[in-house]
């Protein structure tokens, strides 16, 4: 049976809306105002999952480089695998956490399989188009990076994110906003450098480049490896493409390390394209046409009134 | 440095056994010191020659093509079968240190040899190398087994004496 999440309860919602669009008389293809496709020379990640020892140096990197507050445990203490939240899922971010290392047993082999998580920096990001007061911005390095002060923490990007990445400040009573990884935008990509985590990996898990070389890298890769890796690169062309990509090995299939593999190619934006489109007509033509209609359907009642009265 | 004398007898007859490519002796018989990453660890001791002894003078082991010994991986041999031993086959001669900088990211990205595009860098080369015939033959694989953590370190990993205060979990747990 399909378990019903927040992600497949909003797409089931979203294509219900889609079709009354498409019923009444919109029957344009969904991806007919263009696809974006991202930045020609926007940098990326590409992660070598085969790699990660699960040190979580790169955890410690981002909590200094983004001066995060101090953790609940050390960088050093690797119980924090062991930790489950509701549904018994491994860690997730947090606002104390814009990135965290989670283990995966796998069935039939030797060592567990590390994953590093944190925001996939999508090439049309989901986070940004459900956001109502723009504080979000994919950059052409291909950050995706939001302004605090602009955010009115509706958490709207929370639920549109299909990767669950954007955090909550759920501690501030007072001014509670979004946070979550920003690829080191203002104090390294921005001048040419790789984030914080990619630099402090002891094995060089990630490397850092233009995503188009990095898919190429990728594939060359998984074919001189055929053995060694599962072939697809996670990220290619997931929700139209992601600046994080992923290489897993064959023994540890994504879906089996926590990867959703059913979120499709397209951008999660041309899901509801249709439907966003059909707003302003609703809204300004509507009461237009419609006060026009009565103001014409009730002339003559109104002439008539006219007429007895004098 | 110092320089540690091995058994040469030893060394001559296992020599002897090998197959004739591998047959270069050691370029140097010391204990080097790898303090690439002294800022959060101290530096780790390398013993060469208890290396060149434990890969049974096997110098592909560690060395891949640069020392004069046949590689095995056959992405490498289809160039590098008859590769001679280079003037310095030490790790840092072709692992670069700052592999980051912009002058080498970009030397990295040009190379037409397309299998030396993502060649890691120093620190990489050491753990991605070290870490996997550690695991293998029972040799050290913890962090702070090869490298004691610095103070720098204990802080950077918020361990030691900058470990945060153990949380009580729950609401109305408190010590006091």
């Amino acid at each position: 049976m399909k378990k019903l999440n927040r992600r497949s309860f909003l797409k089931g919602g979203l294509a219900s809306s889609v079709a009354v669009a498409a019923a009444v008389g919109s029957a344009k293809k969904a991806d007919a105002a263009g696809d974006f496709g991202g930045y020609p020379d926007s940098m990326g990640v590409l992660v070598d999952m085969t790699k990660c020892i699960g040190c979580r140096t790169c955890e410690a990197a981002c909590n200094k480089e983004q001066s995060l507050p101090e953790p609940d445990k050390a960088f050093d203490d690797m119980s924090v695998f062991e930790e489950r939240r509701h549904g018994g899922l491994p860690r997730r971010t947090t606002e104390k956490a814009y990135t965290v290392v989670n283990k995966y047993e796998v069935e039939g082999r030797e060592h567990p399989l590390f994953r590093k998580f944190q925001c996939n920096h999508c090439q049309e990001p989901a986070c940004l188009t459900s956001c109502f007061v723009n504080a979000y911005t994919k950059t052409p390095e291909g950050a995706v990076i939001y302004d605090p002060k602009v955010c009115v923490g509706c958490r709207t990007c929370m639920i549109a994110c299909p990767f669950y990445v954007p955090a909550y400040t759920f501690s501030s009573a007072t001014n509670p906003v979004i946070k979550k990884c920003i690829m080191c935008y203002d104090t390294r990509l921005k001048f040419g450098r790789p984030p914080a985590c990619v630099e402090s990996c002891p094995q060089q898990v990630m490397t850092f480049g233009k995503r188009k070389d990095l898919i190429e890298l990728a594939h060359r890769n998984i074919e001189s490896h055929p053995d060694k890796y599962v072939d697809h690169v996670y990220g290619e062309h997931e929700v139209g493409g992601t600046s994080w990509m992923y290489m897993t090995a064959v023994d540890a299939p994504f879906e089996e390390i926590g990867f959703d593999v059913h979120l499709g190619k397209q951008p999660i934006i041309n899901y509801v394209k249709d439907f966003l489109a059909m707003v302003p007509m609703v809204l300004t033509i509507w009461p237009a046409l419609f006060t026009g209609f009565h103001l014409l359907a009730t002339r003559k009642d109104a002439k008539k009134n006219d007429e007895s009265a004098s | 440095m110092g320089i540690k004398k091995r058994k040469l007898l030893g060394l001559a007859l296992m020599a002897a056994m090998v197959s004739p490519w591998s047959l270069p002796g050691p370029a140097s018989a010391e204990v080097f010191e790898l303090d690439g990453m002294k800022n959060l660890y101290e530096g780790v001791s390398f013993d060469h020659d208890m290396h060149i002894e434990a890969t049974g003078e096997n110098c592909t082991e560690c060395h891949h093509h640069t020392a004069g010994t046949a590689p095995t991986d056959p992405l490498c041999v289809t160039c590098h079968a008859k590769s001679p031993e280079i003037d310095n086959p030490s790790c840092k001669s072709c692992h670069v240190k700052d592999v980051f900088a912009a002058e080498n990211m970009k030397k990295s990205w040009d190379t037409p040899l397309l299998h030396h595009r993502d060649k890691p860098g120093l620190k990489a080369a050491y753990h991605q190398n070290c870490l996997g015939c550690h695991e293998e033959n029972g040799a050290p694989t913890g962090c702070t087994d090869c490298h004691a953590m610095t103070d720098a370190g204990e802080k950077f990993y918020n361990t030691g004496k900058y470990a945060p205060e153990p949380k009580t979990s729950g609401h109305g747990g408190g010590n006091h």
